[in-house]
């Protein structure tokens, strides 16, 4: 089976800056991957390389098997909602529908007239008056209607207000459920992906900082409590990924595959945006030195 | 892609369209009116007067409406093409830049590549289309007018050959009209925004049109020679010029001998050796007290030749051919270049 996006060593470079930097991954198909990240991670960079928008400075990527961009078929495959939900302002509804069917052989016509009568969207009134809920629904169902077999969103609702967020979710979360459509969509906010998303890629400061399932990341993370000692002292399994103290107590976030059965903790679980949020705060924190407390810090604040 | 194209320029076209039909309504309104008083005078029938007929015909149209219409003809004609490259080029996909649209539309399946192809070929053979027509119109209203100048004024500014009124004729006006257009795109694609693309277009497209006639057109055939004796008692000019501070004085000599209908590159004065005349001149020609004809009889005395380079009547529709064909070359060369640069464009 291909992988939705294999990436190998992939890097992008604008100028002397690196927006994406020694990325590899392998992302299995039929999956629904959030891509999480701050703003300037270089989430955009990399769904631009998925999509061909953009060539890699290094390393290679290829998107469900081929190429990204590389020919009609390629480009059949792979339905793309960019930044900022760009659309045709001066055309209608109506248009935009017509533009699909006129620019994709496998275009379903019927599910896309069928999702703008559901979304009340009037087909006469032109794109540019649409709201940006409006908008961004315009530029989902034209990404859907297209049948592609990955659908990549890059901050889809990141200017939505929450309502329209909702509503947007909503429809991502049918369309997924009624066919095998893979789906990557970026976000700098956790909450958005955590509903959807079933496997989980986070970018932070131009490198992948953590990869995988979420049931399988949630299970593999123990946040330990107890009196205080040496994060260095854990048994080899036990891999640290941040650990703050105070004068008598400890709290150390480890990656475990086996369970920690060590009486003297206390184990808890820890949900997806703390443990997302743990991730970035220790790539911060090796950014800045290993004296920096932040990743700690974050993690305090949450609790 | 031919609907999305159509789609996107209707309202462009639809512009277009009227232009070239309230253009075209005036022309049809006027033409008949002209050819009938080009009847009228007896142009069509004449034998030995037809110079002092044309004279007639050319004079009393001259500041009536049909010398205004004419002039107005040879600005429309220039202007077309560079309206073409600015408003119908230059936005074409640096618009869908500046507002982000080529995103959604690279990302259907349709290739890059295929959505430039279309828009150009499909926008350019329309701009093709419109110019040709609105020529075509142009030449056919105006030929009265054109065969009275060079039966009447063989030495006229507005012959099919001068330079002012051969880019207005013949299919010139289409390699102008795709070349222009494509200069547009093409601009658009570099610059990525409209309103600066469209200036860029403007200076560069008016910038050809200066140099083609100056520097290229005289040189796309080698011109022809044609020398005659210099008769002082005929010539169109005496110049003398006074340095002053003890040189000898300068003499610059016109003489009126030309070609009929042709296109004069430029008209030199020689002497017997080959050399340009430049004086100094005799006496006779700079004393206030002697009589003219003693420097005319002087200049006649040095045997003086005229040599005129120029293009003859005959050379207006290879002349027409090379100048389309350098535009349209310089046109594929620019598609190619857009092309390629939305081809390899990091978005």
């Amino acid at each position: 089976m291909t992988a939705a996006i294999e990436a190998s060593g992939l890097g992008k470079k604008y100028g002397r800056r690196w927006a994406l930097s020694d990325c590899t991954l392998s992302i299995p198909v039929g999956r629904v991957v959030g891509l999480v990240g701050p703003n300037g991670a270089g989430k955009t960079t990399l769904l631009s390389l998925a999509t061909g928008m953009l060539g890699p400075t290094t390393g290679s990527i290829r998107v469900l098997g081929g190429t990204p961009g590389s020919g009609p078929k390629q480009l059949a495959r792979v339905g793309y909602v960019a930044q900022d939900t760009p659309i045709f302002a001066g055309l209608s509804v109506a248009d935009h529908l017509r533009f699909g069917a006129h620019m994709n052989p496998g275009w379903d016509g019927d599910l896309a007239t069928r999702r703008i009568s559901q979304l009340g969207l009037v087909p006469d009134q032109k794109a540019g008056t649409l709201s940006g809920g409006q908008r961004a629904q315009l530029a989902l169902t034209l990404a859907i209607a297209k049948r592609p077999e990955l659908l990549i969103l890059d901050e889809p609702i990141a200017s939505l207000d929450p309502l329209a967020r909702r509503e947007f979710l909503q429809v991502l979360m049918e369309t997924t459920a009624d066919s095998e459509v893979s789906v990557i969509m970026s976000s700098h906010l956790v909450a958005d992906l955590e509903r959807i998303a079933d496997y989980l890629v986070v970018l932070m400061g131009s490198r992948v900082q953590l990869a995988g399932d979420v049931d399988q990341l949630l299970a593999s993370h123990q946040l330990l409590t107890g009196a205080r000692r040496d994060p260095g002292s854990l048994p080899p399994g036990e891999h640290v990924i941040t650990a703050s103290h105070t004068d008598r107590q400890s709290t150390i976030l480890v990656r475990s595959d086996e369970p920690v059965l060590d009486p003297s903790w206390s184990v808890s679980r820890i949900d997806l945006e703390d443990l997302v949020l743990a991730y970035m705060g220790q790539a911060r924190t090796e950014a800045a030195g290993p004296a920096a407390p932040a990743a700690t810090k974050i993690l305090e604040e949450k609790r | 892609m031919i609907w999305l194209t159509w789609r996107q320029f209707r309202w462009q076209a639809i512009t277009g369209a009227a232009v070239l039909a309230v253009l075209a309504i005036v022309l049809a309104a006027t033409g008949p009116g002209l050819t009938t008083r080009y009847d009228q005078i007896g142009l069509p029938t004449c034998h030995s007067t037809c110079t002092a007929l044309a004279t007639r015909f050319i004079n009393e149209l001259e500041f009536g409406t049909y010398g205004k219409l004419f002039y107005a003809g040879l600005v429309a004609m220039y202007l077309v093409p560079a309206l073409i490259g600015i408003f119908w080029g230059a936005p074409l996909i640096a618009r869908e830049f500046e507002t982000g649209s080529f995103r959604l539309a690279w990302n259907q399946s349709v290739t890059r590549t295929r959505w430039a192809l279309a828009k150009l070929s499909l926008v350019g053979l329309v701009a093709v289309a419109g110019a040709g027509l609105l020529s075509l119109a142009v030449t056919w209203w105006a030929s009265p007018i054109e065969q009275a100048l060079s039966d009447g004024q063989p030495g006229s500014n507005f012959l099919p050959l001068s330079p002012l009124v051969f880019g207005a004729r013949g299919i010139a006006p289409l390699g102008y009209a795709a070349f222009a257009f494509v200069l547009g795109v093409t601009a658009g694609v570099l610059i990525r925004r409209t309103v600066p693309a469209m200036a860029v277009t403007l200076v560069i497209f008016a910038g050809f049109q200066i140099l083609m006639p100056t520097l290229v057109r005289p040189h796309l055939i080698p011109p022809a020679h044609a020398t005659a004796p210099f008769n002082a008692n005929t010539a169109n000019d005496f110049e003398i010029t006074s340095n002053g501070n003890g040189q000898p004085a300068t003499m610059t000599l016109v003489g009126n001998y030309s070609v009929p209908g042709a296109w004069i590159l430029s008209n030199q004065t020689i002497t017997r050796s080959g050399r340009v005349f430049d004086g100094p001149p005799a006496g006779a020609c700079i004393s206030n007290s002697a009589p003219p004809q003693a420097c005319n009889n002087w200049v006649n005395s040095l045997h003086l030749r005229q040599l005129i380079t120029y293009q003859p009547q005959g050379r207006f529709w290879p002349l027409q051919g090379a100048e389309t064909g350098i535009y349209l070359v310089l046109t594929a060369g620019l598609g190619a270049l857009c092309t390629w640069q939305i081809r390899r464009r990091q978005a």
